[in-house]
């Protein structure tokens, strides 16, 4: 890497001659050596989807979750380092209810996700701290209909329809953008999803891994919660499906 | 020398001069510490109040009861108050006293079920643990001479039994199988208990139905008798199938009797 041993890259306050910031590049990397996480923004909802590595066979199921609610309306899901995205969840969740114990009403994502990419962006600005190693998307569902944010290490954001950050980011992009995501509904969504995460896991690089998929939308009422356990069942079944599908194919072209 | 006479050269210095005054906070010469609150009034009174909570279990949850009037003073000023609360599936709350107090804690009570929601750990704020805090909070106003004008009911399911409990404005709490705020501990409570020992007789509990009619009659009584109240009230019960709403009910009132009620 050109950075190394240019001593352009020990803080994160301080420019490269070429004007990178190094440690936010490094931070990057961070979120590119954690699972996939993808969300996608349909009609009706907001679905999340997360391939969460297991690094142990030694944990419970269900450990070190990667999908968090925010507020009731707001869902977050989060790629990079685990204890980096849970101070940003914490931040999240003051925020939101900050903002609720000003207003009285929801925040709105919009300004949600204002005020915590801020937060991410002040932790580029100083040498005394280095940046965040995570990306985080936040979705919600409000009167005029779904929202999708992702923020990045750098603390810049944008609205998505339909976004994927981690490991496979570049191979599940591509199939995201194979989705004519306006006109489907989160119940299509989430089988979309789970196949998306399925397709794009390694399995030579990373053995075992668990599904987390998560929705907001009209179906949940305006509330973020993790898929109900029938659905998730169907979801899981028709990606592995899918995958059988494919490796016979695979198989029949040899 | 008799009370209230003024001194004169003739008369002793009164006793006590310039010393300690008994009853009062003597500050000693030299020192900084002063008496604690020196002075300061602080606000006391409720200004829009709700009377009285009805809550009563029966057989498999509770039932809870209370007008929607918000009093200011003695005129009826706001009459779509709505005084009993859902908290989460298996939590309600009942509130009389000082409107405004009531809505600072059910922002903060709001607040907390969301959060422990966010935590997606599969519990929920159960009835006692609500009773709880609010008595720890309670307390401690009250113990910081600032009390929340409030008289709490909470209502529910706890691990499957009905839970029935309140605390008031100084913190003090309990638990029983009916409980009434207000002026309905004077009035509504003798007819409940009454009720209440009949179904113990019978070996029955009362049915989820024939507390909401001990109650209707409890509302009906208190109407007539607590110059606060008013006659639309609602009705909410908790069991085991859930929360209901019975919408908002109204006093059958007759008062053709009133003329016949001398000597007030």
């Amino acid at each position: 890497m050109s950075s190394i041993g240019t001593g352009y890259d020990l803080s994160a306050s301080q420019f490269s001659p070429d004007g990178r910031v190094f440690q936010v590049e490094y931070a990057h990397k961070a979120v590119e050596n954690s699972g996939t996480v993808i969300g996608l923004r349909g009609k009706d909802g907001v679905v999340f989807a997360v391939e969460k590595l297991v690094t142990s066979k030694l944990y419970e199921p269900g450990a070190n979750k990667r999908v968090f609610n925010i507020d009731t309306h707001v869902g977050m899901a989060v790629s990079g380092l685990i204890s980096d995205a849970r101070q940003i969840v914490e931040t999240a969740r003051s925020e939101a209810a900050n903002y609720r114990a000003q207003y009285g009403t929801n925040i709105p994502l919009k300004y949600l996700n204002d005020r915590v990419s801020m937060y991410m962006h002040a932790y580029t600005l100083y040498s005394a701290v280095r940046p965040f190693g995570c990306s985080v998307i936040m979705g919600s569902y409000e009167a005029d209909g779904p929202v999708m944010y992702m923020i990045d290490p750098s603390g810049v954001s944008y609205g998505y329809y339909g976004c994927a950050i981690g490991k496979a980011k570049q191979a599940a992009k591509t199939e995201i953008e194979k989705l004519k995501l306006a006109d489907l509904s989160c119940k299509e969504l989430v089988k979309e999803a789970a196949r998306i995460i399925y397709m794009v896991h390694d399995e030579l690089k990373d053995k075992q891994f668990e599904l987390e998929l998560s929705w907001v939308g009209q179906l949940s009422e305006g509330r973020h919660e993790r898929v109900p356990p029938t659905v998730f069942a169907e979801a899981e079944k028709a990606a592995r499906a899918a995958m059988e599908d494919e490796s016979d194919s695979d198989t029949d072209e040899m | 020398m008799a009370c209230g006479t003024p001194h004169d050269m003739f008369s002793a210095n009164p006793l006590w001069h310039n010393g300690p005054i008994p009853g009062g906070f003597y500050n000693f010469p030299g020192s900084k510490t002063a008496p604690l609150y020196s002075g300061a009034q602080r606000f006391h009174t409720p200004v829009t109040t709700g009377t009285s909570v009805l809550a009563i279990k029966c057989d498999g949850g509770v039932v809870i009861a209370a007008d929607i009037l918000g009093s200011y003073g003695s005129l009826a000023r706001f009459r779509d108050l709505h005084r009993v609360h859902k908290i989460n599936e298996n939590t309600v709350l009942g509130v009389s006293g000082d409107y405004a107090d009531f809505q600072h804690l059910q922002q903060i009570i709001e607040q907390k079920v969301i959060s422990e929601q966010c935590l997606d750990d599969g519990f929920a704020l159960k009835p006692r643990s609500l009773l709880c805090w609010l008595t720890r909070h309670l307390y401690y106003r009250r113990s910081r001479y600032d009390p929340l004008w409030t008289n709490f009911i909470v209502g529910g399911i706890q691990d499957g039994q009905p839970f029935l409990g309140t605390v008031d404005k100084l913190g003090t709490a309990y638990e029983d199988d009916h409980i009434a705020t207000g002026y309905g501990a004077y009035i509504a409570l003798p007819v409940m208990r009454d009720e209440l020992a009949k179904a113990k007789q019978s070996g029955q509990p009362i049915s989820k139905e024939d507390a909401c009619k001990v109650l209707e009659r409890c509302m009906t009584v208190l109407f007539f008798r607590d110059a606060r109240s008013f006659p639309k009230y609602e009705m909410i019960t908790l069991t085991e199938e859930g929360y209901e709403h019975h919408g908002t009910k109204t006093v059958k009132a007759n008062w053709e009797i009133a003329h016949m009620v001398k000597g007030y």
